[in-house]
């Protein structure tokens, strides 16, 4: 049976349902990070230095919808795409039941970090009160 | 490992994309918890943040950027030979053409990154 393979990446799942969704969506938050992430990375430590990037800075870039907007759909690609790709990796090197408990802690911590950064980044006010 | 299995480029380019991936993934752990860190205890982000600005911070983060900045090019690489399986046999010469792109790239924010750590003006200025 012929399967397609590249040399980095995994084949694609035969079938349809949840691993051919994963593969997909995969590839579809890697192209938008690939703007997203990058497009971070240039502004938050090219263009401006992050030393310089103190609670107030953050509070200023969020006072509009628009950044917190495009910043939450960043976080949503990132945490399905870094937590699925490091599953990846376990399954690679882990099998039966540790692979099932160390897959769903690793849901679980996906949950959690994907539920932290939402909560941070909705309830971070217009301008932080630090005397500095 | 890496030296003596015989799996060439594409070996190393998968093996560069999973230490990479990896990698990023534990600064996207952290960088969740001190954006949540800085609405909850902004003088205590504030006081942290000469971590960012020491020397080993800004080693740390162009480590960072260079994970970052590969694993994208090589994941386009990716999703061009998933979908254009043509381009699968020339899998050797994209991966080529990542490093070049990588140096393009890389290099000039290597410099601003640093400069400031050699106590120099970073060279590019956006008035800001």
């Amino acid at each position: 049976m012929a399967t397609r393979t590249t040399r980095s990446g995994s084949a694609r799942p035969r079938g349809s349902g949840w691993e051919l969704a994963v593969w997909y969506l995969m590839r579809l938050t890697g192209v938008g990070l690939f703007v997203l992430a990058l497009a971070h990375f240039i502004i938050v430590h090219f263009i401006y230095d992050p030393a310089l990037q103190d609670a107030n800075w953050i509070a200023a870039r969020w006072s509009g919808a628009a950044w917190r907007t495009a910043d939450w759909l960043m976080l949503t690609f990132v945490v399905f795409h870094a937590f699925m790709g490091v599953r990846t990796v376990l399954h690679d090197y882990t099998e039966g039941r540790t692979r099932m408990i160390l897959t769903l802690l690793l849901y679980l911590g996906a949950l959690l970090l994907f539920a932290m950064g939402t909560i941070g980044l909705v309830t971070f006010p217009d301008a932080v009160k630090v005397a500095s | 490992m890496l030296l003596r299995y015989r799996g060439s480029e594409g070996m190393l380019a998968w093996a560069f994309h999973r230490i990479s991936g990896v990698a990023i993934w534990a600064f996207i752990l952290l960088h969740v918890f001190d954006i949540w860190l800085a609405n909850v205890n902004p003088k205590l982000y504030d006081d942290l943040l000469v971590v960012y600005g020491s020397p080993l911070g800004r080693v740390m983060e162009s480590l960072l950027g260079a994970a970052l900045l590969y694993h994208a090019l090589n994941g386009l690489r990716i999703v061009i030979m998933d979908f254009w399986p043509a381009m699968t046999r020339y899998h050797k010469q994209l991966w080529y053409a990542n490093w070049v792109l990588f140096a393009v790239i890389g290099l000039p924010i290597l410099i601003q990154i640093m400069a400031p750590a050699f106590g120099l003006q970073p060279p590019f200025s956006f008035g800001g």
